[in-house]
């Protein structure tokens, strides 16, 4: 029987698409957003399709589809999803529909905006679906241009030094992960993730390398000092551009430290644990606190999300001390699944969050607290979807944002009392920036002459924040599911990462 | 109907009620959504009490099953699921009840109220997640209902949200509750962590492995895994249950429409940390350390923030600081391990607080929404239904013999001074002095609102008039059970193992089964009321009361001119407010100011960062000048290169 290839089709199909609706836009611009809305939604169809033929009880990839690409090379289109994947490729679809129809209120050339981020969602799921390091490394970094345009042609007034220092930085990480797959090739002659995973190396090189690879992902998830592009980078986007960032972009770094770091480097990742348990813990408070200052909004929900990833970087790195401090593993798993959870989570609030400030600045063209206040009296309805994303970035129980948040602190307690307690702080600091910023905006006596003259939701807006609202609510709920799928492949990851692999 | 089926249907009647008046409250209108909440309410109500029923006289075993599972991750198995026992029961039926009562009497209160739907919803949605919690088989429902009563919390305080004391206040609630959330999440990971579950059953059976186990997160002191569960688990209901210095944010809380200060901040999420500690008193029971950190804490709230209410002029906030006070003499109880004790004074509180809240509020109603009490007095001869209510609440509330508050009082009183634990003296002396202060702040209240002169203004006072029925039926409702529950439940509560299947207590902590051998019955224990030191300490509160705001009114303002040092320090509740606002608020922000500014702004960024590219720029500027795109300095260049390379070599050979 023929088989789809289904994860080709979720890379090349968006991508073909993007071509289409860009020749469309030209001679009939009536039809580019019909085509790009049925075309986003085919592609997360064909997701479902995915998850559907999804085995969880294996942790081997699924799905797989290898052909020599570079022959002189060993370099193959080899692709696959394992239990840490599709999920992610799951939140790229999904955010994949969202911006689409977000993106139906562009005016500058809209067909190019849309095909952009087609072509930008396809990329994404390449990067997710990848099974040769080197494939990986040409879709990580081919994902850089479309949104190297969305922020520089429809980004806001500053966005040329936005989208410099977006691309330098991802850049300049990435270049160190590329000597290490060069090094590792010269090694092992081979670019599959599969046989790095089991390439021996020494502890020496095993250093480098983890810190190759650290530096390309800490820049992307951003870590702590290297973040400061991430304000700049949101505070300039378009809204579409910020939501697929915030949402989808991110966790690549969080997925390389999965994919990557951990498996191929399990003796550095150990040694060097502590470097970046430190830094999640900085991000999570430190950041924390830099978020409490902020008056803008998208740069406040900027710097949440650099605090919020911290517990994915911390839930990723809990295995070798919980193994230290208890000579068991048992706790790790639950790190890991809480890092995994709170990516996806994070992907819908933070997309959510930033779409609820895209619904404030299609109004009243600012990103300033200080220019709203009392928006609840002229946009009743918007305010109950913004209170309950705000609530779930606190990490409400029943939300989402709950979900991971609590695993990673159960987890971390079984390291470490300390890594809890600091980890813990969250429930403040994020309840005290995200429902401090609902006071100032939401709650109140109408402010001004713009506030008073706000229209409740369109359309538009209430299908992509209802889409949200249920994915929030349905995850904090119910994880089962999400938790099941991911759950033989984490178990199998640490059975590989702690042994070690210095021969 | 299978008992299950019956038991899912109480917490879910009122989710479905709050999903349909929130959601479609403007095409449903006013009265459907009052009606959808109240039938759903007074279902859960109905089925609470059949499950009490079968509970309490039928012997039904106790159900202890899941209903479904939330996740399974790393041999953990999360569950949402069902634990009715008698403690549960006997949660269900306060709350259900206190819960219908309030939402009858909101339509009257909140008639005028554009938000009529919203806050039918919300008060719909609170009752759900209250159930949630008192029916919660583990610690993760528990939490989850623990934090969902907060949020509704946080939605009623800032009911009014243009008003910005009220939007203050709900930011301040959920921020402090989250302080102690920060507690309880720690002792939920050390649960998971040591008895590796979070089912209260597997739990409870896995304590003796734990049981004697020591850590040390500090290098080199040790300390008992259990005391720091149990702490960290208090500091939970500290938030929830307002015990000092996490209570400031409920006198705050009165920013929220009446009803639900009734519901909400007296008789049922307030006492949610109380019965957190009831129902893990397994754990608690090995810890007497924690147990006597829970009797400090219970009695200094008993006594210093009840003394608060005695200076306050809304008559909402002197409520207020009485719940607080009460919510002290719980804690205590839970301190000296007299869990059933606590159990019951909460559930008499609840009728009786709720009572006087709500009359509280019918005052509010007929004097147009005015709280000052300097402008009230003799507002009984206009509505005698309240005031006669709320005298019942308050003879109930100071422990009047055969009033409800007086079994559990008396009780709790009896309880510590049977008690050996660290820290009784200072709890016996606490709330014995908290006797006199709960009379006094009582019956100024009772004098100053209902008898005396009349301060209101004619306008004001030509209006006062009783309230509509919806509003004087909840008021008679919650005054039986406020007069007579005592009477009727103390024996079979507290001696006659009715709350058994639910309460641990280890032989050795049992003091409920010393003050058994004097208990004689009910009647005989109202009578002996009469004859306590407790009823005098009592009475002279009231007669200090009614001398000085009957007889004698300049002598208030008179003391408060001599002792006006004293009155500062009332005025400003010992400054915590102050401490928050200023020093953590404040210090938090600008701490968050410098570290955006200097830190993430200019060392990171500008410095390092931007500082970088400038110094590539500046390099590049260097380098640009080599290439000039003049032929001969390139030969040049290319000469004095060979010429050195030639060098180099001739050297090196």
């Amino acid at each position: 029987m023929f088989e789809w290839p289904l994860l080709s089709l979720l890379i090349w199909l968006p991508i073909g698409l993007a071509v289409l609706v860009a020749v469309l836009g030209q001679a009939h611009a009536t039809l580019v957003k019909p085509v790009a809305l049925i075309g986003a939604l085919v592609v997360f169809g064909l997701s479902v399709v995915l998850y559907l033929g999804f085995d969880p009880t294996t942790a081997a990839y699924q799905f797989q589809e290898r052909m020599i690409w570079i022959e002189a090379f060993n370099i193959y289109y080899h692709l696959g999803v394992d239990g840490l994947a599709l999920p992610l490729i799951l939140l790229t679809t999904l955010i994949g529909v969202l911006v689409i129809i977000g993106g139906f209120g562009i005016k500058d050339r809209p067909h190019l905006y849309l095909a952009a981020f087609l072509v930008l969602e396809g990329l994404m799921v390449g990067v997710f679906a990848a099974m040769d390091a080197l494939l990986f490394y040409v879709f990580f970094e081919a994902m850089l241009v479309p949104m190297f345009l969305i922020i520089g042609i429809w980004g806001g007034p500053n966005r040329i030094y936005a989208t410099v220092k977006f691309f330098l930085f991802t850049f300049f990480g990435s270049v160190f992960m590329l000597i290490a797959l060069i090094w590792m090739y010269l090694q092992g002659g081979s670019f599959q993730i599969t046989d790095l995973h089991n390439l021996p190396i020494a502890l020496n090189a095993q250093i480098l390398i983890f810190l190759a690879f650290l530096i390309a992902f800490a820049v992307k998830i951003p870590m702590w000092p290297v973040h400061t592009w991430l304000p700049d980078a949101h505070v300039e986007a378009p809204t579409g551009g910020s939501v697929v960032l915030a949402a989808v972009m991110l966790k690549i770094g969080g997925y390389g430290l999965v994919r990557f770091s951990l498996p191929i480097t399990p003796d550095a990742a150990a040694a060097l644990d502590w470097l970046v348990i430190g830094l999640s813990l900085v991000a999570i408070t430190y950041i924390g606190f830099v978020a409490l200052a902020q008056s803008d909004m998208k740069k406040l929900i900027a710097y949440s999300s650099i605090s919020h990833m911290g517990f994915v970087t911390l839930g990723l790195f809990l295995t070798f001390a919980i193994a230290r401090q208890s000579g068991e593993l048992t706790g790790a798993g639950l790190g890991i699944s809480g890092a995994m959870v709170q990516m996806v989570s994070h992907g819908f609030i933070s997309a959510a969050m930033f779409l609820c400030v895209g619904v404030l600045y299609d109004r009243v063209h600012s990103r300033e607290i200080s220019s709203y206040g009392g928006v609840a009296n002229t946009m009743p309805w918007f305010a109950v979807f913004a209170v309950l994303f705000f609530m779930a970035n606190s990490g409400l129980p029943g939300t989402s944002g709950f979900v991971g948040e609590f695993m990673v602190i159960v987890a971390a307690f079984h390291a470490n009392v300390w890594f809890a307690l600091v980890a813990a702080t969250t429930l403040l600091l994020g309840a005290a920036y995200s429902l401090w910023l609902v006071k100032r905006v939401f709650y109140g006596e109408v402010a001004n002459h713009s506030v008073a003259g706000l229209k409740d939701l369109e359309t538009k807006e209430w299908v992509m924040l209802v889409t949200l609202a249920v994915f929030v609510i349905g995850l904090g709920v119910w994880p089962f599911p999400l938790v099941e799928m991911m759950e033989v492949s984490i178990a199998e990851l640490i059975d590989h990462i702690v042994e070690s692999k210095i021969q | 109907m299978a008992i299950k089926t019956l038991i899912g249907l109480i917490p879910l009647l009122p989710l479905i009620g709050s999903i349909i008046a929130g959601l479609f409250g403007r095409q449903i209108g006013r009265s459907a959504a009052h009606w959808v909440t109240i039938l759903a309410v007074a279902g859960a109500f109905g089925l609470s009490s059949v499950v009490a029923w079968e509970v309490f006289f039928n012997d039904l075993p106790v159900l202890n099953y899941s209903v479904y599972t939330w996740a399974v991750v790393d041999g953990f198995t999360f569950e949402v699921g069902f634990l009715i026992d008698s403690l549960t029961a006997l949660m269900m039926v306060v709350v259900t009840f206190v819960s219908l009562m309030v939402h009858i009497y909101t339509i009257g209160y909140m008639h005028d109220d554009p938000g009529y739907q919203r806050f039918f919803a919300y008060i719909n949605l609170f009752t759900f997640a209250m159930l949630m919690l008192v029916m919660a088989n583990n610690f993760l429902q528990l939490f989850f209902g623990w934090e969902a009563v907060g949020l509704v919390s946080y939605l009623l305080i800032g009911f009014w949200f243009k008003k910005d004391s009220a939007v203050k206040a709900n930011l301040k609630a959920f921020l402090v509750n989250r302080g102690g959330d920060f507690g309880l999440v720690l002792g939920v990971a050390a649960v998971a962590y040591y008895m590796g579950s979070l089912d209260y059953a597997t739990v409870f059976a896995n304590l003796d492995s734990v049981v004697g186990q020591t850590m040390s997160p500090i290098g080199g002191v040790e300390w008992s895994v259990m005391t720091v569960i149990c702490i960290a688990l208090f500091i939970g209901a500290m938030g929830k249950s307002a015990q000092a210095p996490l209570h400031v944010w409920l006198p705050d809380s009165m920013e929220g429409p009446t009803p639900i200060s009734a519901l909400i901040h007296a008789a049922t999420m307030v006492t949610a940390g109380i019965f957190m500690v009831a129902r893990l008193s397994p754990l608690f029971e090995q810890s007497a350390t924690a147990l006597s950190f829970i009797l400090v804490i219970g009695a200094f709230t008993a006594l210093f923030l009840g003394l608060i209410g005695i200076v306050q002029n809304d008559i909402k906030r002197v409520v207020a600081y009485s719940t607080l006070s009460q919510l002290g003499y719980m804690t205590v109880a839970l301190g000296v391990s007299a869990y059933s004790v606590a159990i019951f004074h909460l559930m008499t509180h609840a009728f009786f607080k709720a009572l006087l809240f709500l009359g509280a509020g019918s005052v509010i109603i007929a004097l147009h929404h005015k709280q000052d009490m300097r402008q009230m007095g003799g507002l009984a001869r206009y509505m005698p239904i309240t005031a006669i209510t709320a005298w019942l609440g308050s003879l109930a509330l100071i422990g009047f013999p055969f009033f409800s508050g007086f079994y559990s009082k008396d009780m709790i009183i009896e309880a510590v001074k049977a008690s050996d634990r660290w820290g009784t003296g200072f709890a016996t002396f606490a709330v014995m002095a908290g006797v006199v202060v709960t009379s006094m702040y009582t019956f100024r209240m009772l004098y100053l609102t209902f008898h005396g002169p009349t301060r209101m203004d004619e306008a004001t006072r030509s209006h006062a008039h009783e309230s509509p029925w919806v509003v004087t039926l909840p008021l008679i409702a919650l005054a039986i059970p406020s007069v007579a529950v005592g009477y009727l439940t103390i024996e079979p509560l507290l001696f006659g193992g009715a709350l058994a299947d639910a309460i641990t207590v280890l032989p050795a902590n049992d003091v409920v089964a010393k003050l058994s051998e004097k208990f004689h019955g009910a009647f005989a224990f109202g009578l002996h009321g009469f004859v306590t030191p407790v009823f005098w300490l009592a009475m002279l509160g009231v007669a200090i009361s009614t001398y000085v705001y009957l007889f004698n009114p300049k002598l208030a303002e008179q003391a408060k001119q001599r002792f006006h040092f004293i009155w500062r320090i009332l005025d400003n509740k010992y400054g915590f407010d102050d401490f928050y606002q200023k020093v953590i608020a404040g210090g938090s922000l600008s701490l968050a100011g410098g570290l955006s500014t200097w830190f993430d702004g200019r060392l990171i960024d500008n410095a390092l960062v931007n500082g970088t590219a400038k110094m590539v720029g500046q390099f590049a500027m260097l380098t640009k000048r080599l290439q000039t795109g003049f032929v001969f300095h390139y030969a040049f260049t290319m000469i004095i290169g060979l010429v050195a390379l030639l060098a180099a070599f001739a050297w090196l050979r």
